[in-house]
């Protein structure tokens, strides 16, 4: 059958039309449940990283909403350490901000290939009953071997300790490199410690077999056939603890940390009229001190009690 | 049913399968039978897009000018893609999530281009919607006895229930690896055309 060119243009018209319409319609009517679909795994990830959740437990929004209720987001700013008041943590999106001039800077080389760095990032404080924070959940990314993958990493109150690591996004081979989701894998990193003694960050995914996070504290396992992605978790581990990364962050939480411990230690620890120490509070107040500012990376505290 | 209805609708399983018999559909084929939970997943989003692309574009066969049919189906099939797409992730988050771009990648499959080129241009939109159910059908024959496979021998798992139990996890089974990349799909997909031409020699094509 011939048409001819204004009959061609018109039906070619009608049809973008119609399907422009039920495009649009699909997206704007279930972008609500989508964007709450996408909040609830965010969230079911940082329970994850800070082994809240296992992978193999299906849970329910309520359940994910429930454990998540004594985690706190924190929107912080990069270069200070900072929390930063103006951005609600909710609806703050890495992704967008670090693609907008306004709200990121071009990152410094790195073999991440991370290419702008945001101005903000949101991370996770875990809290126990007294509203005491026992862990943080950062977020990290960086190139493995074909993608760049996105995930979290749980830090213990010492700013030192790992306890846990998740990615929830990527595309590196399945079987492989992919392997970075395998529970076994991530059950290796609780304990090791991610920084050494100067502070510097110190944890690497090794080739071959790492010991015990105590033999071996600095030290995980790489994932056979997977070098490259390996060496990306290494790469992008060194450079989110580091100076371009929440390195800030951390001192000013060590900072905050040290100051609360010696407000305790006043408080627990007074002078007595004569100007004496009540000698019989010291070894609770020392305990507890040392509690809260072990392992810290100067470690120069506790030894001064 | 009448006779030509239940050809278009049959035929695609085993006579004329897309994948065993035309070797179309093999990219996604490969990609998401790693586990059952995302090939029947796939399956659905294939057999929507195929049954209602097969049913628009032969109601519009007649009016469609020829110069341009080829972009005016895949403008239509491209938004009941995205449609699809947007309602898994809206209602099934989680597996779209692990089949990722490959919902998008089906404006690609040749099955759905074909059946539109092949078939809905020439017929009534009734046939056209039993050849594309007939064709999806065919599509996930292959697709869900690949992923069966794949993911009993690759993970021990059927369905997600744990069959054999993984050494990793304190188990006998040591996992089959090659099952679990796409290669291990290829060999699977090859011995069911093996099979499948065994039994019906007429799909033997001739050597040249």
């Amino acid at each position: 059958m011939r048409h001819d060119t204004t009959y061609t243009f018109l039906f070619a018209g009608a049809v973008c039309v119609v399907c422009a319409i039920l495009v649009s319609s699909s997206a704007v009517s279930l972008s609500e449940l989508q964007q709450i679909n996408a909040t609830l795994d965010k969230q079911k990830n940082v329970l994850l990283a800070a082994g809240l959740a296992s992978a193999s437990e299906k849970l329910s929004a309520e359940e994910i909403q429930q454990r998540f209720g004594n985690i706190k987001a924190l929107a912080i700013d990069l270069e200070t350490g900072e929390v930063a008041a103006g951005i609600d943590p909710s609806s703050f999106n890495q992704r967008k901000a670090a693609a907008n001039p306004e709200t990121s800077r071009v990152a410094p080389p790195n073999l991440s290939v991370i290419k702008r760095l945001p101005d903000h990032a949101v991370i996770y404080h875990v809290l126990d009953e007294s509203g005491d924070v026992t862990m943080m959940v950062l977020p990290i990314e960086g190139y493995g071997l074909w993608s760049t993958l996105y995930g979290f990493l749980a830090l213990d109150a010492d700013t030192k300790t790992i306890r846990g690591i998740t990615y929830y996004e990527h595309r590196e081979t399945p079987g492989l490199g992919g392997e970075v989701d395998n529970p076994n894998w991530k059950s290796l990193w609780p304990g090791r410690v991610a920084f050494d003694d100067s502070g510097k960050p110190a944890i690497t995914v090794m080739k071959g077999q790492a010991g015990s996070p105590e033999q071996d504290p600095h030290r995980v396992d790489g994932l056979s056939g997977a070098t490259i992605t390996s060496r990306g978790v290494t790469n992008m581990l060194q450079f989110w603890l580091g100076e371009n990364g929440f390195a800030a962050y951390l001192e000013k939480f060590r900072a905050q940390q040290r100051h609360k411990g010696m407000a305790q230690l006043r408080s627990d620890f007074p002078l007595s009229d004569d100007g004496s120490a009540n000698l019989r509070l010291y070894g609770s107040a020392a305990r507890r001190l040392k509690r809260s500012t072990a392992l810290q990376l100067n470690g120069s505290t506790d030894q001064r009690i | 049913m009448p006779a030509p209805a239940k050809k278009a609708l049959l035929d695609p399983l085993l006579e004329n399968n897309p994948i065993a018999l035309q070797v179309l559909g093999i990219c996604s084929a490969l990609a998401v039978t790693t586990k059952m939970d995302t090939a029947l997943v796939m399956c659905g989003a294939v057999i929507f897009v195929l049954t209602l692309s097969n049913f628009s574009i032969s109601m519009l066969r007649n009016q469609i000018p020829a110069s341009i049919r080829i972009i005016v189906q895949l403008t239509i099939i491209a938004s009941l893609v995205i449609v699809c797409d947007q309602f898994l992730k809206a209602y099934l988050f989680d597996i779209s999530k692990q089949l990722s771009v490959f919902v998008g990648l089906i404006i690609t499959n040749c099955i759905i281009m074909g059946r539109a080129e092949a078939y809905a241009m020439q017929s009534s939109p009734s046939m056209s919607v039993m050849d594309g159910i007939g064709n999806g059908l065919g599509y996930s024959v292959i697709l869900l006895a690949t992923a069966f496979l794949r993911e009993l021998f690759g993970s021990g798992k059927v369905y997600g229930y744990v069959v054999f139990a993984d050494v990793n996890q304190g188990g006998w089974y040591y996992p089959n690896g090659i099952m679990v990349s796409s290669a291990g799909a290829f060999f699977i997909i090859g011995l069911f055309i093996w099979v499948l031409r065994t039994f019906k020699p007429d799909q033997i094509e001739e050597q040249e």
